[in-house]
């Protein structure tokens, strides 16, 4: 095990694949000699050579449609996009063609790309830099949609995501690159040097894609969510004064509705929370089917707390964002009505 | 309100429109054999004259010409021509069958033969082909069964796309065939990718890609084409110039200003232009190209300037917006008729064997059709299972995909 923060753990990851499988190639912009604009591929050209780990033109949608034929042809390319604002331009590739191959062409042919790419705010970044495009994603079918939250998980999803052979649009929250956040900019910057979720293997492990995970343990109701939510969602439930069980998607597609729908069942009481605009978001989804499958269990409505319904604005960042205070006041407003 | 003045906005006009006399006098052709045969490795600087002529062999008169002559022996001659005649009866047979409701869609390559059949023959049976939708000489050159075509056509029990494709959108691994997308562009870069991974495993097979000339005008084109000259991938893009994308003349995607060949010289890979209806002409372009790429050269760009005979597809009526007779007289002529003509001028061919050899092409599709009719039809017969509609969505079936399949009741 060694202390790893959640830069470390996605690099770490790439550089277990490539050392176990020659098939695996990483490019992207900025990713070869310079390592990322995060450092998350940094030092793996130097180890693994020019050809297996480089830059590539400034076209998103040329990037995706070099990894879709390479896949095609015996590959496991790992893409990495930027900054998520950025995957737009190559969204026809992953739309109509990585997500569709298998199913299009009868089974004869597909894609086992992951595509890795930095996400949300809370960083400065303004409207082309923190955005949390994942509904966009998860509303295509055939293609897989992840978003970790810890450097464990994250070493363990993506390796898993890399050796899968459909898909992957691997989102990573940039917020948590360095530490966990709680949703309150004005707390001093957390490192996961401290969090036990920052002690990693070295070597090669997965964590299966589409399993939830219960990172608090509550009975009077259950907070559903993924990414930088999970933690602000967990120091709002520490604060709460109730009860309060936290899930952590982790995987959104395919999601594990077997495990929310265990736990809401027993709390008869949920909030789903995430960083993403509220309207068509992926938390309509997820209370949609909660809806369909714990109804009769439920003691109060389900409510979100979610980005508002406009572009991500820079100056008034944390007025945008879903933070603790939001997630508190929800959170007492479906236990008390 | 703004004002409105015409002064210098160009909104291109196609030569004549219906109603009008089509005249293609001062279309510039170069003579057939007028262009010498460059070394393979050559530096695409010199390869202007190239991308700016019309590489030809065949003359009007039937008569092969220059140092392009790949001087085919007779046989190979006579396989293209059969190639080129069944991809054509097979094309009126199953446009018929579309008019008669038995399937939704159909697109011929009238014309066009010539361009599939010559390449698939030009390259080695590893190497990948990357399509678009108007290609379908290639599997019959690379001697697919028609009767595997006719059951996708046919959305029956038979198609390999198993009922989720519409007809002529083929697939065909065991033929190194890639799935035809349907959107248009997508898969000219990823035939680089392709491309890009046999160079990284050390591997001889290239790939080769087609694209219409109006999807020049798409990201895609431009990704490809930056992409494959950046990685010098080992990969064909071919620009099938058929002049027309449904009603749009090639002046919208910037025809006008340069040849699409000329588009190559740009990203510093060769830009050949070639007479698409000269059988001989584009075998040789395509063999230079592929021996350049599998030489450790790269890319080139192949403009195959050619013309679309029929309509763009079963939907749209050609005479809405362009004269009836242009195809009749194309100056460049039919691709069918000019390679029948070589072969005659040869000694190698009669008229009486073509007939002979039409006739049994005929029997063949309307055989293989019964067959394909037999087992079903998009209304009729055998349809793959309802229940494999939820099929490969993924590798395997996630839950919710089960939930909604026993929802359905299959």
């Amino acid at each position: 095990m060694a202390k790893m923060n959640m830069v470390q753990a996605i690099n770490s990851a790439q550089d277990v694949m490539l050392e176990k499988d020659n098939s695996v190639v990483i490019f992207g912009e900025d990713v070869g000699y310079f390592g990322g604009v995060f450092n998350c591929t940094e030092g793996l050209q130097k180890k693994h050579g020019l050809q297996r780990v480089f830059d590539t033109p400034i076209a998103e949608g040329g990037i995706i449609a070099m990894a879709i034929g390479m896949g095609v042809n015996e590959m496991r390319p790992v893409a990495e996009i930027q900054f998520s604002d950025y995957i737009y331009p190559a969204f026809d590739q992953i739309l109509s063609e990585a997500s569709r191959l298998r199913y299009r062409s009868g089974g004869e042919y597909w894609a086992p790309i992951t595509v890795r790419t930095p996400c949300g705010g809370g960083i400065r970044g303004g409207q082309t830099h923190s955005q949390s495009p994942e509904g966009i994603f998860t509303h295509v079918s055939g293609i897989k949609t992840i978003m970790p939250s810890n450097p464990y998980d994250a070493k363990g999803l993506l390796i898993s995501a890399i050796e899968d052979n459909d898909p992957v649009v691997f989102f990573e929250p940039k917020r948590l690159y360095n530490g966990p956040f709680y949703g309150d900019p004005k707390d001093p910057p957390q490192a996961w040097e401290k969090h036990e979720l920052g002690e990693v293997p070295e070597g090669h492990y997965t964590i299966p894609i589409g399993k939830a995970n219960t990172v608090r343990k509550g009975t009077q109701m259950t907070i559903v969510t993924y990414g930088t939510m999970v933690h602000v969602s967990t120091a709002a439930a520490e604060l709460s004064g109730y009860d309060v069980e936290v899930i952590d998607l982790r995987t959104l597609i395919p999601m594990d509705l077997e495990h929310i729908v265990e736990s809401v069942t027993r709390t008869g009481r949920c909030l789903v929370v995430h960083e993403a605009t509220k309207t068509g978001g992926f938390g309509a989804e997820i209370l949609s089917q909660i809806q369909e499958e714990c109804f009769w269990a439920l003691e109060a409505p389900i409510e979100r707390v979610a980005g508002w319904d406009l572009p991500y604005p820079h100056a008034f960042e944390w007025e945008y964002f879903p933070g603790k205070a939001r997630v508190l006041d929800a959170i007492k407003h479906v236990m008390e009505g | 309100m703004v004002p409105h003045s015409a002064k210098n906005l160009n909104v291109p006009a196609p030569r004549h429109r219906p109603g009008e006399k089509p005249e293609f006098d001062d279309l510039d052709i170069s003579n057939a054999g007028a262009l010498p045969r460059p070394h393979v490795m050559s530096d695409p600087k010199e390869l202007f004259p190239f991308a700016n002529g019309i590489i030809r062999v065949l003359d009007m008169k039937g008569q092969a010409h220059g140092e392009w002559d790949p001087k085919l022996d007779p046989e190979v001659l006579r396989q293209g021509l059969r190639d080129m005649l069944t991809t054509r009866i097979y094309d009126d047979r199953m446009q018929n069958m579309q008019r008669v409701g038995k399937m939704s869609f159909y697109m011929k390559s009238r014309g066009e033969e010539a361009v599939a059949v010559a390449q698939a023959m030009a390259l080695d049976k590893d190497d990948m082909l990357f399509p678009s939708y108007r290609q379908q000489g290639l599997l019959i050159s690379r001697g697919r069964d028609l009767l595997d075509m006719m059951n996708h056509c046919l959305s029956n029990a038979g198609d390999n796309c198993k009922g989720r494709q519409l007809p002529i959108m083929y697939t065909w691994k065991e033929g190194n065939f890639f799935s035809i997308s349907g959107n248009l562009g997508t898969q000219f870069c990823q035939a680089v990718g392709w491309a890009v991974a046999s160079s990284y495993k050390g591997e001889d097979a290239i790939a080769s890609t087609w694209i219409g000339e109006g999807t020049t005008a798409t990201a895609d084109f431009h990704h490809g084409m930056t992409f494959a000259a950046v990685y010098d991938a080992p990969v064909l893009l071919n620009v099938v110039n058929n002049q027309w994308a449904i009603s749009s003349f090639q002046g919208f995607a910037g025809g006008e200003k340069a040849t699409f060949a000329s588009r190559g010289i740009g990203y510093g890979m060769p830009g050949l232009r070639v007479d698409g209806n000269d059988f001989l002409a584009v075998y040789a372009v395509t063999k230079w190209a592929a021996e350049r790429a599998r030489n450790g050269g790269g890319p080139t760009l192949i403009e195959l300037f050619t013309y679309r005979a029929d309509a763009h597809s079963t939907s749209d009526d050609p005479t809405k917006y362009r004269p009836e007779d242009e195809a009749r007289v194309w100056p460049l002529g039919d691709p069918v008729e000019r390679l029948k003509g070589h072969l005659i001028e040869i000694g190698e061919w009669s008229e009486e064997r073509h007939t002979q050899a039409m006739a049994e092409i005929t029997s063949l599709v309307t055989q293989k059709y019964k067959q394909a009719e037999a087992l079903g039809t998009l209304n009729t017969g055998e349809r793959p299972p309802v229940s494999s509609m939820f099929e490969d969505v993924f590798e395997e079936m996630p839950d919710n995909l089960r939930r909604q399949r026993q929802q359905l009741g299959v």
